[in-house]
């Protein structure tokens, strides 16, 4: 019962992985190719080392895994939060799908301002 | 019912199949911008890889290998998303000593 749910949760946290890295491959643009390794490979390997702590279940052992986990959950957001405040402030090219919110914005007063 | 080491060895497959994709990432990538995006990501991976490792060669040891490896991947993904920002400010934003340096070019 034990080994089921620990190999559930490593094969999940793989697949996660995987997805992941399919994501970095294959999304046009950098913002988007963060959003699928940030969020998808923190969720999988969150799930990996999850299932190491069942497996083992010692306290000590768990509170290493439970650190761990915490660790990634706290610095991945700020970690994204800095590469794309750089990729911004470059000036990184887009993909030409992104409807940018400066041409929205200018529209939308422009709109408020003719009449 | 699945056997740990066949379900082991199917999750390290995934994930090195996503550090590989990190990997292809890194040379393809158009800017410095996707290398440290992909930087960050195979260290999220090899810090899944060394706790499936601790499961594999049944020694706890790994894990602390692991948080060790997050604390300097997290420092070496801010360092590089700043030194990124930095290489390529404005020149009007730039601190006075290099603007007057480069104003006679």
């Amino acid at each position: 019962m034990n080994d089921l749910v620990v190999s559930v949760l490593i094969i999940l946290g793989g697949f996660f992985a995987a997805v992941a890295g399919l994501g970095l491959l294959r999304l046009p643009d950098v913002l988007m190719r963060m959003h699928a390794s940030t969020k998808a490979g923190t969720l999988g390997v969150g799930l990996i080392v999850l299932g190491v702590a069942i497996h083992f279940g010692e306290s000590l052992i768990v509170t290493k895994a439970l650190l761990i986990v915490i660790f990634l959950l706290l610095t991945a957001p700020v970690g994204a939060h800095l590469i794309g405040r750089a990729a911004y402030r470059t000036g990184v090219p887009l993909s030409a799908d992104t409807l940018r919110d400066d041409d929205v914005m200018s529209s939308r007063t422009s709109d408020s301002q003719d009449p | 019912m699945i056997e740990l080491d066949v379900a082991i060895n199917i999750a390290l497959f995934l994930t090195i199949t996503g550090l590989v994709a990190g990997c292809i990432r890194m040379f393809k990538g158009p800017n410095s911008a996707d290398r440290v995006v992909s930087l960050d990501f195979m260290t999220v991976l090899m810090i899944a890889i060394t706790s499936l490792l601790a499961l594999q060669l049944d020694n706890a040891a790994y894990l602390d290998l692991g948080l060790a490896l997050a604390l300097i991947g997290f420092l070496a993904t801010v360092a590089f998303a700043r030194y990124v920002e930095r290489n390529s400010k404005r020149p009007d934003t730039k601190p006075a000593g290099e603007s007057s340096s480069k104003s006679h070019e």
